[in-house]
């Protein structure tokens, strides 16, 4: 299986509110807080380390659940950010300064 | 406010935490419309440098709404550096407000790739006479009015912001019409801000009381009258616990010198980011904890007023009249003129009034004693 890339959407707005993070959709001014699993996620988002280098230090030491799952799990949630403009996924890193 | 940010702005407001802020960039403007309250006078804005630093103090501090005002905020030559630096860098999400006059297909085009929640454009009038007439720059409504094009052609959130007065009083549902057909949101804002001097003369062209409740009663802007016009179940003790508002307590104010103060409309100093970093200010500052510190049960007159549950009282307002636990005048104008019945302030001035100018009528056989008989 190929590595996932996951990159923030610089479109979108974003604050870590007492540990919970903010974020506004740049495309339709939607806001979402993301829970700890997806702040995680977020913050690591640079575009450059595969989502397995995220999820193996991150993820499964922090919530102690078995890689494989952890991966499947932070894909799912991936294309789920992916889907509301938060993150930008590829196959390939990100380089920033893409726009959806 | 929709549910999450109302969860969020009550986080914010436990943790002490300002999550909305206006920074106004320049007081300098290419309209001179004549409600305006600034002095248009540069008297030494925020270098780029110190507004960035401003920005990181302020990303620091948790701020996430960032609404950026002037004067007209794209007559600042590192607009869109700031602008930029702002999204991309720190995040924030921006709010803009602006006449637009300057915006054309170039612009609207980067506001667009630097993504921005809205983008907020005066129109006083649909009739360009009367609204060049209250911007007193000929031409500028079609150049609005194109702006607004441009910037909602690129997919962008615009706000037509309208100001009612008297030279625009019969315009107002013309302007609501003309949003409506260009898929724009619109505002209606009643209120005259006093000059930042205190000079009030410029309240002179605030509407009348007669027209205010009749536009009070238009169902086209209120929705429903009867609920509008209700007069509200006195405030319980619940209710006297409440907040008069978010200034000072999740929202503050930054002009272009680094000043400080509780909201754009409450001229209160709490202290300068030139000599002071922003979060100790909103956090320490004695004046900024008086405003925090005040309930509505601490307010002077208000609190025997029949209106103080569904008021729109602005602290701000009363504090330019004198005192920021009082009432605001043109807050019990449209109490008055929703609901009919007299503000416990405008009841107590009649009374000082009579009081005043009171002549005490003396029995007969008095006259003739030296001392005074007016009382
Ligand atoms: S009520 Fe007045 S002081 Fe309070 S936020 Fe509104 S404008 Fe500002
Ligand atoms: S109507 Fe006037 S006196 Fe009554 S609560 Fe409002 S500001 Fe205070």
């Amino acid at each position: 299986m190929n590595s996932l890339y996951v990159a923030r959407n610089p479109r979108v707005a974003a604050r870590s509110l007492d540990g919970e993070m903010m974020i506004m959709s740049g495309r339709d001014s939607t806001l979402f807080t993301l829970n700890k699993t997806a702040t995680i996620l977020w913050q690591a988002a640079d575009g450059a380390t595969p989502l397995e280098q995220i999820v193996q230090p991150k993820i499964c030491t922090e919530f102690e659940i078995e890689p494989g799952e952890a991966l499947r799990d932070a894909e799912t949630l991936a294309r789920d950010l992916a889907s509301h403009g938060i993150l930008q996924i590829s196959e390939e890193p990100i380089v920033r300064g893409d726009s959806e | 406010m929709n549910g999450l940010l109302e969860q969020m702005t009550e986080k914010a407001l436990a943790r002490n935490i300002p999550l909305s802020v206006q920074l106004d960039l320049t007081y300098r403007c290419n309209e001179r419309c004549v409600h305006c309250y600034l002095d248009h006078e540069d008297h030494g804005e925020m270098t780029t440098a110190e507004i960035k630093h401003l920005l990181d103090e302020m990303a620091d501090a948790g701020v996430f709404i960032l609404t950026l005002s002037g004067g007209e905020i794209f007559l600042r030559k590192d607009f869109f550096e700031i602008l930029e630096y702002a999204r991309l860098e720190r995040q924030f999400c921006v709010k803009l407000k602006t006449n637009a006059i300057m915006i054309h297909e170039r612009q609207a085009a980067r506001i667009r790739d630097i993504g921005v929640e809205s983008i907020q454009i005066s129109i006083y009038s649909h009739r360009a006479e009367v609204h060049d007439a209250i911007t007193l720059v000929p031409g500028s409504l079609q150049r609005s009015l194109d702006a607004a094009r441009f910037l909602k052609s690129q997919g962008l959130r615009v706000i037509f912001a309208n100001v009612l007065m008297v030279q625009n009083l019969q315009d107002y549902q013309g302007v609501r019409a003309l949003a409506e057909k260009l898929g724009i949101e619109c505002t209606l804002d009643p209120t005259i801000t006093p000059m930042m001097d205190g000079d009030r003369s410029v309240l002179q062209l605030g509407v009348s009381h007669d027209e205010l409740r009749q536009v009070f009663r238009d169902r086209g802007l209120v929705g429903d009258v009867e609920e509008f016009c209700t007069i509200a179940a006195p405030a319980d003790e619940d209710a006297l616990s409440a907040l008069p508002c978010s200034a000072g307590h999740t929202t503050c104010y930054v002009s272009p010198y680094g000043e400080v103060f509780p909201c754009v409309q409450f001229p209160l100093p709490t202290g300068n980011v030139r000599n002071q970093r922003f979060l100790d200010i909103w956090r320490h500052s004695e004046r900024m904890k008086e405003v925090r510190s005040i309930r509505l049960k601490d307010l002077t007159t208000c609190t025997s007023c029949s209106h103080v549950g569904s008021c729109s009282r602005c602290p701000g307002l009363a504090f330019m009249e004198g005192n920021m636990r009082g009432p605001s005048s043109q807050d019990c104008e449209k109490s008055l003129a929703r609901t009919g019945i007299p503000s416990a302030n405008m009841l107590a001035k009649k009374q000082a009034a009579r009081d005043l100018v009171q002549i005490r009528l003396v029995p007969a056989n008095s006259i003739t004693q030296p001392s005074g008989a007016i009382a």
